[in-house]
């Protein structure tokens, strides 16, 4: 089935109903989708935007015609006037209720249509990634059925484009949910339960989510960024990040197992903590700490003070000097 | 003088069997308490149907009936005391309210007494799992119904034999008689639940 | 041997007269002083201090939010941490949907309910009293919270594990599942009295056909809280027993479920968020037909109506849960039955426009405000219908479309009817007329601040702000949106504070507004201005919907006529008449109590368990125990007086 219909649609309502000077620079919007799961329900959704528009305006048309064209009827306090006839009204309501079931019932059908394609891809996913939701971050884990290919990084996902994506969605602490708006609706990680949704993205691109579930004081800052590479940058990709980082700073590196080892891994070092992100190959993501923009200055600062960044962070500020600071961020820098 | 006449006929004064308010008062509190079973019941169905390690739910196996069994009889024997208290007091015996009453608040207190000791040999206790949770609080919930409702009977008890009521005005014996009832109710739905549903296969 | 022709007599049928009245005053008329304000079991009374004490909530809520407002009016703004904000918009959430959306209600029930029915007081008016002692006592417990820094701040649902011991470890939960706990006791008393009220307590030929509608939306409501609220209530304290005494219901560590907390927590929630505007819609339904000088299009269908939405309502808690990963199937019906649920409230919309069509509007304040809020029903309305829908719900869901819409519903279904009900209500409480001046104001600020508030919210939700975040960095596309939303909000408190000037100044100044200021159709413009304490000097016998209008309505299915000024005079003693459930015919003389201090008593004796809950001090617990036992026998002891024991009163026999 096309979708390139719905999506022109879309599209024109889009640039015709835009009222904010938002414009193309809201990258949490929906009103456009992205992808064969995103795109019936951004059908559906202006669908039911343009009802609810219109049952808006002939409601408040009705009502304004209802008290327009009369004479203002003026009672001074405690008058008696005539009292209208009781009968009559009863075609607003059969004709009134009558249109709106009808609407409501056509919105129904189309609902459980989409929510069919919604729930089950065309095609059997052939990529699985394993989603764990935490306070305020999202550990992600590639799986495969060959052992060597499984790793593990955080908050960045990639995937290949133009074909559909598996995620199992697991609560790690509290309930959080995963949102890439421009792919897919929402799901929740709960902890006690591994929830499955996919989603695709029909070309490559950055498409940037959020967490939908308050989930403690940092929930604000815990965004998701999701790439879709081609099919072949996306082997390479997951090809490098399986690679063991070489050390090339021993002295920055003997800094960083000696302070943060105790929360994160670097592969190829003895650094095997799980309470914080991976951070083997840090220097290909383009945020840190779910938020952040990944530059030198954000760095330094996030690793001198999380606190300033992200108050509430479960990220201790690392008891160091300012020497030892530069020499665990020259190192963090080599991780590429 | 403005005039006067009589309403057609003579209207009962006061609080006088189901028209009572307080006795339509108590038919909507059964209601509320009865959703609050409702809703505990449902916690415990819910719970049950989760995944758990094999013989966790219920903890330590179905539960033994060799006390709740007759503990069951005890309470519906309680019931038809005070039922028969009521019908007594209906037809004008004071002295049948009085023991009724009286026979159904020690039967609910004995009942109080095995369940106490039900509870003190159970090998588990209110933190060790969701089931032990459950089933405290269940039947603590329960108990608690109990307590006030043989703090209710003492009252009536006492009442009676003051002799506050006779075959007409008995209206708190009718409201009291019908919250023992309920409680007793609620007994037997949460009896079914923990004892004989695991029975019924709904276990882990 | 004694039967019940030993208690019987044939009441007085007497004509209104001065003496009469005088008699009735003097039984009926209270206590005085400081004893008779925290006596007091009179329903109006207990009805205005609902009412002023859910206004001074209001404020409250309405405060916390303008303060929250700025810190998220443009993005990256440093004016609050994030525990703080977190605790404001959760504050504000539990003030306006507990402490004030319902208690409002409740209080112009309270205070309608038997004048609109033609009874002396409400059935059970002690209980009357300790329902609003209850009420404040648990808004001054959860306050205490906040005031000491330890107020809730997991949003009012209050989700776990992060309401858990372990994500949050200070009190501020704990405060929370106990205020809630306390305060839903409130509400089911008050709920048992309503129905026990309705089913007893109309007067002579008042058959369930003839009541206002604002008795159907309030006794719908309270059906439903018989059932809905101990949901919530066993919710908390179950939640209050995790995180205290170390069970596992919740703790999914041990083999409990986040889920059931959910599902308990929304099995109480949307049942009340019907029951916080069912009420509101009668309001209009009762008051937009006097100033359209017509009858109510469609009665039978509205009353039908409103029962419909409240038992759909039941149906359709699992909206809230879309994104939980439930099975299709489960998904499926409950999008569908929260579609289907429009069709009732569809009823509502047209029967108000098709009485304003037919009718010749009179434009006073109160008809501005019940005939906007046939447009913000309809725009809550159909934002409601956007989320029911799961595919599309899975984008708005925990967006600002949801606040947008929750703001619709409650501000554009209870606000405004409840000010519009002001308006109406405040000559027949005060025995003064509102300046409609200030009220035109007032509406208009109310009106134009709220849209401008609120309607921008639909589209930063649809551009992807999720809810309950503290700030947000640039380049969203959110930051005009929500300046102008802040702009509104200030505006729209603005409005709320020119009624609130409208509200004191008239009470001072107002022009005297006599017995029917409006020539409306029912029971409670037949007493004067403001009713004396036994409403109802004789008790009135009606035989249409409209008493005060069957002169000039031509109904030729009415084969009596009302008659008000000549009825049952009920003065040996407090009493009022009850009557059969369906016919309303003449059952039994009700005795009505004194006032008495036990309600209150009994109200601090439950505050004291909660305190002791809260400081899990089993000795706090156990005295607040004692004393509710105390209190409770002293309550039902029976009484001659009311007719309880087997001493006839005094004045029982014979003719009197």
């Amino acid at each position: 089935m096309s979708v390139s219909k719905p999506v022109c649609l879309s599209g024109c309502f889009a640039a015709i109903l835009w009222v904010s000077p938002a414009a193309g620079a809201a990258p949490l919007q929906y009103l456009t989708g992205a992808g064969d799961k995103a795109d019936p329900v951004v059908a559906l959704t202006w669908g039911v935007i343009v009802i609810s528009l219109l049952v808006i305006v002939v409601i408040t048309a009705l009502l304004v015609g209802a008290v327009w064209k009369k004479p203002r009827l003026v009672m001074a306090v405690g008058e008696k006037t005539a009292i209208g006839p009781a009968e009559g009204g009863h075609n607003w309501l059969w004709i009134g209720v009558g249109l709106s079931s009808t609407v409501l019932l056509f919105t129904v059908v189309w609902t459980v249509v989409v929510l069919a394609k919604a729930i089950t891809p065309a095609t059997k996913p052939l990529v699985t990634i394993e989603i764990t939701g935490k306070q305020w971050w999202w550990q992600v884990k590639y799986d495969s059925s060959d052992p060597s290919r499984v790793f593990i990084t955080a908050n960045e996902i990639h995937i290949p484009a133009g074909q559909p994506v598996q995620f199992k969605l697991i609560g790690g602490d509290v309930i959080h949910s995963f949102w890439v708006p421009q792919l897919s609706g929402k799901t929740d990680t709960i902890p006690g339960q591994i929830n499955e949704t996919w989603l695709e993205a029909k070309n490559p691109g950055i498409y940037r989510g959020q967490c939908t579930e308050y989930c403690g004081v940092q929930h604000a800052h815990m965004g998701i960024v999701l790439i879709a590479d081609t099919p072949a940058d996306f082997r390479k990709w997951w090809d490098h990040q399986l690679q063991t980082p070489t050390i090339a700073d021993a002295l920055g590196a003997s800094e960083f197992v000696a302070h943060c080892a105790g929360c994160h891994t670097v592969r190829g070092t003895i650094a095997a903590g799980s309470l914080g992100p991976d951070l083997s190959h840090l220097m290909t993501r383009t945020t840190i700490a779910a938020s952040f923009p990944n530059d030198g200055p954000t760095l330094a600062r996030w690793i001198a003070n999380p606190q300033s960044l992200k108050p509430g962070s479960l990220m201790p500020a690392p008891e160091i000097t300012a020497q030892q600071r530069d020499q665990i961020l020259a190192y963090l820098e080599t991780l590429k | 003088m403005a005039e006067r006449v009589s309403f057609e006929r003579k209207l009962p004064v006061g609080a006088i069997d189901t028209r009572a308010s307080g006795w339509w008062a108590m038919i909507f509190t059964i209601f509320t308490e009865a959703s609050l079973f409702a809703y505990l019941l449902f916690s415990y169905y819910y719970l049950a149907v989760q995944p758990h390690l094999p013989g966790t739910f219920p903890q330590g196996g179905a539960p033994d009936l060799s006390l709740a069994l007759p503990n069951t009889i005890i309470l519906l024997a309680s019931s038809a005391a005070v039922a028969w208290a009521q019908f007594g007091i209906e037809h004008g015996s004071r002295w049948r309210l009085v023991a009724g009453l009286g026979l159904g608040a020690a039967l609910g207190l004995v009942f109080l007494i095995i369940q106490y000791f039900e509870w003190a040999a159970k090998p588990f206790g209110l933190a060790s799992s969701p089931y032990s949770s459950l089933y405290f609080t269940i039947t603590g919930f329960h108990m608690a119904h109990v307590v006030v409702g043989f703090l209710i009977l003492l009252a009536l008890t006492y009442w009676s034999g003051r002799g506050y009521f006779n075959r007409v005005r008995y209206a708190h014996i009718h409201i009291g008689a019908l919250y023992w009832h309920f409680v007793d109710a609620v007994w037997l739905a949460v009896f079914f639940t923990f004892y004989i549903t695991p029975l019924l296969g709904l276990k882990t | 041997m004694t039967t019940v022709s030993d208690y019987e007599r044939a009441p007085t049928v007497a004509r209104e007269d001065p003496q009469l009245a005088q008699h009735l005053e003097k039984m009926w008329e209270g206590k005085k002083g400081l004893y008779g304000w925290l006596s007091t079991v009179d329903h109006k009374k207990i009805g205005i201090r609902y009412i002023i004490t859910a206004f001074a909530f209001l404020v409250a809520g309405g405060v916390e939010a303008l303060i929250f407002r700025l810190q998220i009016s443009w993005s990256n703004v440093h004016l609050l941490t994030p525990e703080q904000y977190d605790q404001l918009f959760t504050v504000h959430g539990m003030t306006m949907i507990f402490l004030y959306a319902g208690p409002v209600l409740s209080g112009f029930s309270n205070y309608l309910w038997p004048l609109l029915l033609g009874a002396r007081d409400m059935a059970l008016p002690r209980l009357n009293a300790l329902s609003y002692w209850i009420y404040l006592c648990a808004g001054i417990f959860l306050y205490s919270a906040f005031f000491l820094g330890f107020g809730p701040n997991d949003g009012w649902f209050n989700y776990v594990p992060y309401a858990a011991r372990a994500y949050n470890a200070g009190p501020n939960i704990d405060m929370y599942a106990l205020g809630m706990i306390l305060l839903g006791i409130s509400t089911t008393v008050g709920a048992i009295n309503f129905i026990v009220t309705f089913l007893r307590l109309r007067c002579p030929g008042m058959s369930i056909n003839r009541v206002p509608i604002l008795i159907w939306g309030t006794l719908t409501a309270s059906a439903a809280n018989i059932f809905a609220i101990p949901a919530v209530s066993l919710a908390f304290f179950l939640l209050w027993m995790d995180r205290n005494l170390g069970t596992h219901f919740f703790d999914v560590t041990a083999g409990g479920s986040a889920l059931l907390w959910q599902h308990l927590f929304w099995m109480f929630g949307h049942p009340w968020v019907y029951a916080i505007v069912l009420p509101a819609m009668g309001m209009v339904s009762d008051g937009l037909p006097v100033f359209c000088r017509r009858p109510l299009v469609g009665y039978t269908v509205v009353a039908l109506a409103t029962v419909a939405t409240m038992v759909l309502g039941f149906g359709v808690w699992v909206h809230h849960m879309f994104a939980t990963g439930l099975p299709g199937v489960s998904l499926s019906f409950f999008s569908a039955a929260s579609i289907i649920i429009v069709v009732p409230s569809a009823v509502g919309v047209f029967a108000w426009l098709a009485t304003i069509s037919l009718g010749r509007p009179v434009f006073t304040t109160a008809f501005l405000f019940f005939a906007s809020f046939i447009v913000l029903f309809t725009i809550g309305g159909v934002s409601g219908f956007m989320t029911g829908s799961v595919p599309v719900d899975w984008q708005l869901t925990d967006t600002y479309f949801v606040v947008a819409h929750l703001h619709y519903v409650l501000i554009g279904i209870n606000v405004f009817p409840v000010v519009g009900a002001t308006y109406f209500w405040f000559p027949k409480m005060t025995g003064k007329l509102m300046d409609e001046r200030l009220g035109s104001w007032n509406f208009w600020t109310m009106f134009c601040g709220f849209n401008l508030g609120f309607f921008p919210m639909h589209i930063s939700g649809l551009l992807g702000m999720p809810r309950r975040i503290y700030t947000y960095g640039e380049g969203m596309g959110w930051d005009w949106l929500n300046l102008i939303t802040t702009l509104g909000s200030f505006l729209f408190a603005a409005g709320v504070l020119l009624f609130i000037w409208n509200v004191v100044k008239s009470y001072r100044y107002g022009v005297s507004a006599g017995a029917n200021p409006w020539d409306a159709p029912s029971l409670e413009w037949a007493t004067t201005s403001p009713p004396p304490p036994y409403n109802f000097t004789v008790i009135p016998n009606v035989a249409s919907r409209h008493p005060l209008w069957e002169d000039r309505l031509e109904d030729p299915e009415r084969k009596e006529k009302s008659f008000i000024g000549v009825g049952l005079a009920l003065d040996q003693g407090k009493e009022t008449l009850a009557t059969t459930s369906l016919d309303a015919e003449p059952d039994l003389i009700l005795k009505m109590p004194d006032d008495t201090l036990v309600p209150l008593l009994l109200a601090l004796c439950l505050t004291v368990i909660a305190v002791g809950l809260a400081l899990v001090n089993w000795w706090v617990v156990i005295l607040g125990g004692l004393c509710t036992a105390i209190s409770i026998a002293a309550w039902l002891w029976p009484e001659a007086k009311l007719g309880e024991t087997a001493v006839p009163a005094v004045t029982e026999r014979g003719n009197g």
